[in-house]
């Protein structure tokens, strides 16, 4: 006798116990702390607050702990949590001028004021295995450094001031807020700028890395890259001014790209530009090579059909959280639909099998 | 600030406009039903169909437009303390408030682009009483034919003729609530 | 749950949904571009139905969930809970009795009625889309009612084929105007949506888009005159209630390939066995019992 399968949801419940015991692991090993997570994998952190849009490093801390550190996953969770909450209001731009530096470099002039500033980098790390780590992750005191108090120009003003680099179309409209309203084709550079800030860290480095292998090249370079924190400021219209509410990390990448001019412009280097939460280097770098291949139309260059410079392929397939959705669905069932299928192809191979018998016979 | 401007909003928002809602959805998707609507209390002449569907409907990102009549600093502050909705001209308003006589001319109000049809003008006509004896409308919603007293036949003839563009209504007395969509073709009775 | 509003979404995000709902019944048929919100599910998971039927819902409501007709399949059982703990509403599997009915591919066997509302789960709603991957270009094709695109990809399944070869999410058009995915439902299931008494809405997530049907709404599956529609269904009765009207699931029951057939729809396939019927490989029907 058959059975329907039944039981959903005791199967759910089921799942759901076993994964939380795999996400503890051993209980004889200690769990891992919020404060630890938040301390000690700072630049997950950083991923999670940035592509999540909501900066709170110890709810990405969270999410972390509770995805088994499925940066996706995660992710998901801070987006989830982030739609539920009221708008109290906006803040005002912030301002990367005033930014207190702990890193800032730039590829195009070897000293400029503010000087290179190599900060907490990978970079010139050699990739071996800290095999002390595993035993004990104690540091020595590093030297310490009295900070600039004045601010740290962009390299790109001093371009600006030579007419050198294009400037950017200033504008006081409050720009579309993605998260708020559909997307809508063609996308303002605010708009795009937003979906590439939240896109998915290695969607957006892959889209880059084919602008510089030939698929839409645009001759970037590191104009400045800087890293630190800015306050965030908002106006109370009760009082009439903006008092600053906090601050946060953040990293701005400006690139200045090759323009060779047009008939009405004479020749001026552009610029892409990347600014995303936390420190997120690569992501930031990834953001302004991107943006500047979506600046085509603007700038009067070819189109070279290539995939980076296809506002609607980069900003519909840029999300992980709508990607992961998607292509993760199809693990639920399509019995129906399958069977459509099923029942289609038999009869076209009946069909196809009389019409040869037939065709025979007559031969 | 009246003491009538911040009361007169619904007790249970999210239930009161899920009930809303319903009934607005219900009349939307079936032309010349009646239904009834309740929840706000919103000050004169503005009618308690009317203002609760203002309540369920409008906030800050929906553009309103308040025809002569309508226009009254009590109703202005009341839908700004309890929907935050900005008023507009007739031109760009999402939904538009008044008397039939008030509203007109249609052709002031968005009707939406061949691409978005979507971005046209609700109008939320206030009238003095609505009954099932009148226009007969055919379309959509409507398994043969529907009847519904209706302030005018002609103006709302030439709007269903725009379709798949046009401007779409309902219509407030009291506490009851019918609509009629841009799809319902109409014929004088 | 109390950290949550009634439904989950907060009311603005309602009253966004609430809107294009409304927009989508005045122009059947025409997908309405709504601000989606990440929800607690994954996109590609019924978010937009879930959208849809949060915007809907009433505390007076009963409530069904199925997926591929099913009331316990796991995601049914999943949204079904997450309307338990978020609206309180009264659950159902009988068609009969739910007020709003969220589904997935596929529409109940047993006839709609007025006052009902059905709300679908759609994947991809742009019916163009495979013919035209720019949403840009698929926009201008509806604006201008130019389908020929789709008559000619339908066209060319029976020049290869001999007929044509979509068997779900088989485009439909709508009051002779907007061609529409009516969602992977197996084509067997394109009549019920014409002339339905329920109101239809339709929720895209990820897609960002809702439209609807109101009842009554004229909806026709494109097809040619010499190649009429044919809403088949595999040529079976079901072996568990013996119906040879439901659309019917195929079960492979041993190590060998043995096949039986049984109705996809479990509520229809309840109801018929608890009034007696049976089908070739049933046995009587007991309350509770599976």
């Amino acid at each position: 006798m058959y059975v329907a399968v039944k039981g959903g949801e005791r199967a759910i419940d089921n799942a759901h116990a076993w994964l939380a015991e795999e996400r503890r692991g051993d209980p004889t090993v200690p769990e891992l702390s919020i404060a630890q997570i938040r301390e000690q994998l700072a630049l997950a952190v950083n991923r999670v607050m940035a592509e999540g849009s909501l900066y709170d490093p110890d709810l990405a801390a969270l999410a972390i702990k509770q995805s088994r550190g499925d940066m996706i996953e995660a992710i998901f969770l801070i987006r989830a949590y982030r739609t539920t909450l009221p708008r109290l209001g906006h803040s005002e731009p912030v301002n990367t001028d005033a930014m207190t530096c702990d890193r800032r470099i730039s590829a195009t002039f070897k000293d400029a004021p503010g000087g290179q500033v190599l900060g907490p980098t990978f970079d010139y790390t050699h990739r071996l295995l800290d095999f002390k780590l595993a035993a004990d992750g104690e540091t020595p005191e590093p030297p310490v450094a009295e900070p600039r108090d004045e601010e740290t120009p962009h390299i790109s003003g001093f371009l600006g001031r030579e007419g050198l680099i294009q400037d950017e179309i200033q504008s006081d409209e409050t720009p579309r807020d993605l998260t708020r309203e559909p997307l809508e084709l063609p996308a303002s550079r605010a708009l795009r700028l937003q979906a590439l800030s939240r896109g998915d860290e290695g969607f957006i480095l892959g889209m880059a890395y084919s602008t510089q292998r030939g698929y839409g090249r645009n001759h970037p370079f590191v104009g400045e890259l800087r890293i630190g924190t800015v306050a965030v400021e908002m106006d109370i219209p009760e009082l009439g001014f903006a008092i600053e509410i906090g601050e946060m990390t953040l990293t701005e990448c400006e690139t200045v790209n090759q323009f060779t001019g047009s008939k009405t412009e004479p020749p001026q280097f552009t610029r892409g530009y990347g600014l995303v939460f936390g420190q997120s280097e690569r992501k930031a770098i990834s953001m302004a090579l991107v943006d500047r291949a979506l600046r085509w139309k603007e700038l009067g260059e070819d189109d070279a059909g290539v995939p980076a410079q296809d506002e609607e392929f980069v900003l519909y397939h840029s999300d992980n959280i709508q990607a992961t959705g998607f292509l993760e669905h199809i693990k639920l069932p399509h019995y129906v639909d399958f069977q459509s299928e099923l029942e289609l192809i038999r009869r076209l191979r009946k069909e196809a099998a009389a019409g040869r018998q037939a065709q025979e016979a007559a031969e | 600030m009246r003491a009538e401007t911040l009361s007169g909003g619904f007790d249970d928002a999210p239930v009161d406009a899920a009930h809303a809602f319903r009934a607005a959805m219900s009349v939307m998707a079936c032309p010349g039903r009646i239904e009834q609507i309740a929840g706000a209390t919103p000050p004169p002449p503005l009618s308690v169909a009317a203002g609760t569907l203002i309540l369920t409907l409008c906030d800050p990102e929906t553009p309103l437009h308040l025809a002569k009549g309508h226009d009254t600093p009590e109703i202005r502050d009341w839908i700004t303390f309890h929907t935050g909705a900005p008023f507009v001209a007739r031109s760009k308003a999402m939904f538009a408030l008044g008397d039939w006589a008030a509203l007109l001319p249609l052709a002031d109000y968005p009707i939406g682009t061949p691409e978005y049809p979507d971005r046209s003008t609700t109008l939320i006509v206030e009238v003095e009483a609505l009954s099932a004896r009148g226009a007969t409308l055919r379309g959509p919603g409507i398994e043969d034919t529907a009847t519904l007293s209706l302030p005018e036949v002609a103006a709302l003839q030439a709007n269903a003729a725009q379709f798949p563009l046009g401007l779409d209504f309902f219509f407030t007395a009291g506490a009851q609530i019918a609509a009629l969509p841009r799809t319902t073709t109409l014929e004088a009775s | 749950m109390n950290a949550y509003n009634f439904a989950y979404l907060d009311e603005q995000t309602k009253r966004m949904i609430r809107r294009a709902i409304l927009k989508g019944l005045a122009i059947p048929g025409y997908q309405v571009p709504f601000a989606s919100r990440e929800m607690p599910m994954p996109y590609g998971w019924g978010t937009g139905g879930v959208q849809v039927t949060a915007a809907t819902l009433t505390p007076d409501d009963t409530f069904k969930v199925i997926d591929q007709g099913a009331d316990d399949t796991t995601n049914a059982v999943s949204i079904r809970k997450f309307f338990e703990r978020t609206a309180g509403v009264a659950t159902t599997e009988d068609t009969g009795k739910a007020t709003i009915i969220q589904t997935r591919h596929r529409i109940p066997e047993t006839p709609l009625t007025e006052g009902q509302i059905l709300v679908y789960q759609v994947p991809i709603p742009e019916p163009l889309r495979f013919l035209e991957p720019s949403e840009v270009e698929t926009r201008k094709m509806h604006s201008l009612e130019e389908y020929g695109l789709m008559h000619v990809k339908l066209y060319e399944d029976i020049s290869k084929h001999g007929a044509i070869a979509t068997s779900y999410a088989y485009p439909v058009k709508v009051e002779d105007r907007y061609v529409m995915d009516p969602s992977p439902i197996p084509k067997f299931d394109n009549p019920k949506l014409s002339n339905c008494p329920a109101i239809q809405l339709f929720g895209a997530g990820r897609e960002q888009r809702i439209y609807a049907l109101p009842p009554y709404t004229r909806v026709v599956s494109l097809d040619f005159e010499d190649h009429p529609f044919d809403p088949s269904k595999a040529d079976h009765c079901c072996d568990l209630c013996g119906s040879g009207e439901s659309y019917l699931d195929e079960v492979i029951v041993d190590d060998d390939g043995g096949r039986m057939f049984v109705c996809s729809d479990t509520d229809y396939c309840r109801a018929r066995r608890a009034a007696g019927h049976m089908g070739a490989q049933g046995v009587p029907y007991e309350e509770g019992a599976a």
